[in-house]
């Protein structure tokens, strides 16, 4: 397909660089520096897309990221694809691939456009009316039919392939927006020697200064000038030039978060780079000079291909040399527009007529229009466009009514003047305030260290503009502590008028009418659902806004939002600004979620922490379950083995002789000083003051409100000195509570907390043969019983490094818990594991652990205890100091609920049928037959086999359990009813002898 | 994210080095175990929840590791102060006085909330802080 | 204080450090893993720090963010009662400060960290891509030291050059931090 709007000698692009590309299959060529809306548009292509309600035929309306319509899919593969692409905003690529959205079968013939014949149907609001009946109908016709129906594009079915990076930045000056006002303050700010970014979402600086031909700056056109000191900028060390950076969210302390786009223009990128990449920046002064866009004019059939923005037309003439039709009328409220058909009438493009509502516009672009020939119609309206697939013609008539005359067009230019981008500032909590003389919101109040300037400061007019950019760059650089310097100001010599335009509907779209007059193009929303929105009791805008969707679309009303709201506030007969603005929010254009998550996909998801020995058991064929970031081994099964029986031998093989298994997980702090004692009685249940150094305790830690919070072995080092341990889950918050107290409530003691849970790799060495074991390997530790008994801890070496040797268990066997300095853990495992070897010892893993400790009714906190359960309740009040007069929890666990009869107990559960294991989590029943909803007395907390006692063995929390012993209970489940009878927690060498065995 | 001055690094830091812990100046009872259960039920359970000027605590738990206090707004998350742990609750009119952006939601909180010792219990660290 | 029972002759088994030898280059940014060295956590009251300064022959610094190295030996203060201490000579601060007798706490984390040297003149750029705070030279000079967060795990960073940082992890989030701060610099270098 050939080129045919491209206009030779016409636009800044370099014709000789040709790149091809698809839309919807068919091969076109563009040029290099094209976006995929101009290159489109050189093919003399509109039609893009199909409306999302109605599924009207949509053509380009911008040529920047306010578009609405030309929302495209682009696919480099099938793991990168994207739905929702602005076409305006797309580069071009050699090989660029994109399709149209929201049509089937294809964009000239949508089936969905049916919608637009039943529009009556679909009118405001219906989303809350129509599905209303049957109520079944919710459920099986409507929900479905809707979410099938809902959305634009497709979204992509595969992993993204592309990665994402993240910075963090700060700097003296962050200017949003390079257009002329955002170049000039970066200027004066770079010249103090500030350090000062510049952003622009566009590929190219420069702004406004891309389509306006008029402008001459230091004695050279505007776009020159943008780019000699855009050039002259990027020279300067303290600059950094953002382009293709989108200023999204305007955040607290002036963190703003910018997202650069930095492949989606390459044909072939370097897979190192990233896709995108977040900016999280902190500014000490923002400039904001975000611009103006361009509003569209409101009448009948105003949506459709062909039909778009003055300005839009203009940038593709002058900078993409592409003329959007070759016989093109112009409907405007304001002299802008006359810019656009002067230049494209230069061009050779013919103008069909300006037609301007206006009664008397005077100046020197409507006499230079006049001029040039162009015929001029004013005091008149664009009451409806012809044409299907693309405007063929406008109709107009006298304003206040009277003859039509319809001409024939091919596309139809429309301005109803700027609105100021007040987004980022509103998005800074600033209050915007209504100007009653321009009819816009303008900055008013400032809420952070930001200032406005330019055109979104609603300050007319090039010189103006760049006058105050500039003093305003100096000022920021001032105020963030820049010393002052001497700059030269650019100096504007010519511009552009920008003058005012209208708000709301046009001559026939009014009140009386039933048009479809476009207010919102993405969301299909028209002047008349705004009114109907009103008459339905919607007063405020934000009611309007959710009623009828506008601005709600991805665009977010960059177009649409002042035209619903002057329409609202005309229909309520109020003053707009009584009326309201809705809210700006983050983003200003949408945001990838592969830009949010940045390096936190894959690996980097979330830390995976091993341990020490972690090679060592993947070597040896060990399955590893997640213990909140933790990799830990679960069971070492062997060949032909599956979990039940590789767990069965295990738990057999430590009883029988020993067992190896990996405990670094745990953590560990160390509590020193002369206070250590004192501490330790104050934040666990237990005494402490009289452990002698060299034996250890198990310890309690409770919350203040009573509750079990934690528990382990603590060893006693020296006076000053203890070894605590915690659970693995509990290492970090039970580090943070024990610093919350020693800070804030014991802060008298002299006592400090070290962790050390990844300074000592640990290895438990359990069962009857353990000292046999470690014997061999240990130097300068007497392991006798009577030198070394159960819970004592010693220091020595093993394998000639240092130890910290405990003697404990949670097996219910002789055990010991060997630390040693993390870097040694794997090779100390390895000798212990030859030692191992010679006594047919096994490694194992958690899932034995769990079933181990429960054999003998060791509770696991966060399995057996809920944050609900106090000592008495787990059958642990030996475990708290009778005399003592504090401790955290002391005064919780004695509150009335806690003390009351019938709270859940832990008691054990045997399974009438020994072969039967029961679930975790399932509920106990007294009485089995008694009608549903059931009396739930208790549940399971830990269920296993047990090879070791030939049955199954649970642990549950019952009301008041203890008092049930031998009794008969019952959990049902789903397919039956399992009988259980109520024991003690200890199922395996009740009198504890094998500690010593 | 927000900007935190930590009174103990002495300057404004990221967010997310620190994390909240809860309100301010709640004094545990030296004899706690003695406490009646109404007393327990405020220490514990009863939080101002202002909507305006509260007074918080703050770990600047990947920085120093030190808890202070802070004074925020709650509806502009503007912070107005920081103070370490265990100085005085800092009195409200003044801090009023001395930023005049000051939320006006916060009034009833702080004036009745008086402390009830001198240097609540969360508390005079005499450690390093010196 | 702990002392050892007895002693003996050296390791009969070989030390396995995380990553050992790990290193990666991107344009602009050299990331190494760093030999082990000998770390001590040290707490104390002001009262203690002549005494304990003297001991370790490094002045402990009381301005916070700042460090103190003399020879192979740094002291950084994390904290108003807290210092890091790192010994890169085989020097043992444990056992110096065994002999000071003013109230303090010294435990050994040797083991427990790995340090990553992040050099080159994008090391900043390839740090701030997880670490939030400004890293350039006038906020954070040569020798500024803090406790922080590098993307979602905890570090201690040090300066020790205009373009070089020793980024100090603990042991098992290695993994996760040295591959973070590779996909960072790759960027970086972009």
């Amino acid at each position: 397909m050939a080129a045919t709007h491209r206009i030779a000698g016409q636009g800044r692009l370099t014709p000789a660089k040709t790149l091809r590309f698809t839309f919807d299959g068919q091969q076109m060529s563009g040029i290099a520096g094209d976006t995929l809306a101009s290159a489109l548009l050189a093919n003399g292509i509109h039609l893009v897309g199909r409306s999302f309600k109605y599924h009207r035929p949509r053509g380009i309306l911008s040529a920047g990221a306010e578009e609405p319509n030309a929302l495209v899919g682009i696919e480099r593969d099938a793991t990168r694809k994207t739905p929702n692409v602005r076409a305006t905003v797309q580069e071009l690529y050699d090989g660029l691939n994109a399709t149209s959205q929201n049509r089937w079968p294809s964009l000239s013939f949508d089936v969905g456009a049916v919608n637009n014949l039943l529009s009556p149907m679909f009118s405001a609001g219906f989303y809350y009316k129509t599905f209303m009946w049957p109520k079944t109908a919710w459920k099986n016709v409507y929900e479905p039919k809707i979410r099938a129906a809902a959305g634009l594009g497709v979204a992509p079915d595969q992993p993204d392939s592309d990665h994402y990076s993240a910075r963090y930045a700060h700097c003296d000056v962050l200017v949003l927006g390079g257009g002329a006002a955002g170049i000039a303050a970066a200027l004066a700010a770079a010249e103090t020697g500030a350090c000062v970014i510049l952003a622009d979402e566009q590929a190219e600086f420069g702004g406004a200064l891309r389509f306006e031909t008029g402008a001459t700056v230091d004695g050279t056109d505007g776009w020159s000038w943008a780019q000699a000191s855009v050039a002259k900028l990027a020279a300067m060390d303290n600059v950094r030039l953002l382009a293709r950076t989108t200023a999204f969210g305007y955040y607290a302390q002036n963190l703003i978060g910018l997202a650069e786009r930095v492949t989606d223009h390459l044909a072939n990128p370097d897979r190192d780079l990233p896709r995108e990449r977040l900016w999280q920046v902190r500014a000490r002064r923002v400039v904001l000079a975000t611009g103006a866009i361009e509003r569209h004019m409101v009448f009948a059939d105003n949506d459709r291909p062909g039909v778009m923005l003055a300005s839009a037309a203009r940038t593709y003439l002058n900078h993409y040399g592409v003329a959007v039709g070759k016989n093109i009328g112009v409907y405007t409220a304001n002299d802008s527009a006359y810019a656009a058909a002067i230049d494209l009438k230069k061009a050779g493009v013919d103008i069909a007529a300006i037609v301007d509502l206006r009664d008397n516009p005077a100046g020197d672009l409507v006499e230079e229009a006049r001029a040039l020939g162009i015929e001029i119609n004013h005091g008149r309206a664009v009451i409806r466009t012809g044409g299907r697939l693309r405007v063929s013609s406008m109709t107009i008539q006298p304003k206040n009514g009277g003859g039509e005359r319809t001409i024939p067009v091919d596309a139809l230019l429309m301005s109803a003047g700027w609105t100021p981008s007040v987004h980022l500032f509103s998005q800074s909590r600033g209050k915007v305030a209504f100007d009653e003389e321009t009819r816009r919101f303008l900055p008013g109040t400032y809420a952070q260290d930001c200032v406005s300037v330019g055109a979104c400061n609603g300050t007319d007019g090039l010189s103006a503009s760049v006058e105050e950019a500039y003093a305003a760059g100096a000022k920021a650089a001032k105020d963030a502590g820049a010393k002052a310097a001497r700059g030269t100001k650019p100096k504007v010599e010519a511009s552009e008028s920008w003058s005012r335009g209208m708000l709301g509907a046009g001559p026939g779209a009014g009140p009386e009418t039933t048009v479809k007059a476009f207010i919102d193009f993405q969301n299909d929303v028209t002047a008349k659902d705004i009114r109907q929105a009103v008459r339905e009791g919607m007063h405020s805008i934000e009611h309007v806004k959710r009623f009828t969707t506008n601005g709600m679309a991805t665009d977010q009303g960059k177009t649409s939002n002042m035209h619903g709201l002057a329409i609202a506030a005309e229909t309520l007969d109020k003053p707009i600004p009584q009326v309201g603005l809705t809210t700006f929010r983050a983003p200003y254009t949408p945001v990838t979620f592969g830009a949010i998550v940045n390096h936190g996909r894959g690996a980097l998801f979330d830390p995976t922490r091993r341990t020490a020995m972690h090679g060592w058991a993947e070597a040896h064929g060990a399955v590893f379950e997640d213990v909140g970031q933790w990799k830990r081994a679960w069971y070492f099964p062997k060949a032909g083995e599956d979990m039940h029986a590789a767990v069965n031998r295990e738990c057999v093989t430590v009883r029988k002789t020993a067992g190896l298994f990996d405990a670094s997980t745990l953590g560990k702090i160390e509590v020193v000083g002369p206070d250590a004692a004192k501490f330790m009685e104050l934040l666990y249940t237990n005494p402490w003051q009289k452990l002698e150094p060299g034996r250890c305790r198990y310890g309690i830690m409770l919350r203040e409100d009573g509750f079990i919070y934690d528990d382990g072995v603590v060893g006693r080092l020296a006076e000053d000195r203890f070894h605590v341990t915690t659970t693995t889950g509990g290492a970090a918050r039970v580090m943070n509570h024990m610093e919350d107290y020693l800070q804030t409530e014991f802060p008298h003691l002299n006592v400090w907390l070290t962790s050390i849970s990844e300074q000592w790799a640990v290895i438990a060495v359990q069962g009857p043969n353990s000292r046999k074991i470690i014997e061999p390997l240990v130097e300068g530790i007497d392991l006798s019983d009577a030198a070394m008994p159960h819970m004592s801890v010693r220091e020595g070496k093993i394998c000639g490094v240092p130890t910290r040797l405990f003697r404990m268990s949670f097996t219910g066997e002789r055990g010991f818990e060997v630390n040693v300095p993390a870097d040694y853990g794997q090779a100390v495992w390895e000798a212990l594991w030859a030692e191992g070897q010679k006594h047919d010892a096994c490694a194992y893993g958690t899932e034995t652990m769990h079933v181990l400790r429960a054999e003998k009714g060791y509770i696991i906190v966060g399995q057996d205890t809920d944050g609900t359960v106090t000592c008495n309740d787990a059958g642990l009040d030996w475990a708290v100091g009778k005399k003592k007069t504090d401790f955290v929890g002391i005064r919780g666990m004695t509150r009335p609920d806690l003390v009351a009869k019938g709270r859940k107990q832990l008691v054990g559960l045997k399974t009438r049928d020994p072969n039967v294991v029961l679930e975790e989590g399932a509920q106990i029943v007294a009485d089995p037959k008694q009608p549903i909803p059931m009396k739930m007395i208790g549940h399971v907390t830990s269920s296993y086999w047990s090879d070791n006692c030939g049955r199954s063995i649970a642990l549950a929390l019952v009301a008041g359990g203890r008092d049930l012993m031998g009794q008969t209970l019952y959990v049902p489940m789903p397919d039956r009813v399992i009988e259980v009878e109520v024991s003690g927690t200890v199922f395996f060498d009740e009198k504890g002898e094998r500690l010593n065995g | 994210m927000l900007l935190i001055r930590c009174p103990y690094c002495e300057e404004e830091r990221p967010e997310l080095e620190f994390r909240n812990a809860g309100e301010a100046h709640v004094v545990r009872s030296a004899d706690i175990a003695a406490e009646s259960d109404e007393d327990f039920e405020k220490f514990f359970f009863i939080r101002a929840n202002p909507k305006g000027i509260t007074f918080e605590r703050w770990r600047h738990v990947h920085g120093c590791a030190r808890f202070f206090n802070a004074v925020r707004d709650t509806v502009s998350d503007k912070f107005f102060m920081t103070y370490k742990a265990g100085e005085p609750k800092p009195d409200l009119a003044k801090i009023m006085k001395s930023v005049p952006a000051a939320a006006p939601a916060a009034s009833d909180d702080a004036t009745e909330d008086k402390p009830k010792k001198p240097a609540a219990r969360r508390a005079a660290a005499k450690k390093g802080d010196a | 204080m702990a002392k050892a029972a007895t002693k003996s002759a050296a390791p009969t088994v070989a030390r396995a450090p995380a990553l050992a030898g790990r290193d990666f280059s991107a344009k602009g940014v050299r990331l190494a893993v760093l030999a082990p060295a000998e770390r001590m956590a040290l707490r104390a009251p002001e009262a203690s720090l002549a005494a304990l300064s003297k001991a370790l022959g490094v002045t402990l610094p009381k301005a916070p963010k700042t460090s103190a190295g003399k020879g192979a030996r740094t002291a950084m203060w994390l904290g108003p009662d807290e210092w890091m201490v790192i010994d890169e000579a085989g020097g043992d601060p444990l056992a110096d400060c065994a002999k000071v007798k003013q109230l303090h706490s010294a435990v050994g984390i040797s083991h427990r960290n790995v340090a990553i040297s992040v050099t080159g003149p994008a090391a900043a750029v390839c740090l701030n891509a997880g670490c939030p705070q400004d890293l350039s030279l006038a906020a954070f000079p040569v020798g500024a030291c803090s406790r922080t967060i590098l993307g979602k795990s905890e570090v201690v960073l040090l300066r020790t050059a205009e373009d070089a940082f020793r980024v100090e992890c603990w042991r098992s989030f290695s993994d996760y931090a040295f591959a973070f701060l590779c996909q960072a610099a790759t960027d970086a270098a972009a």
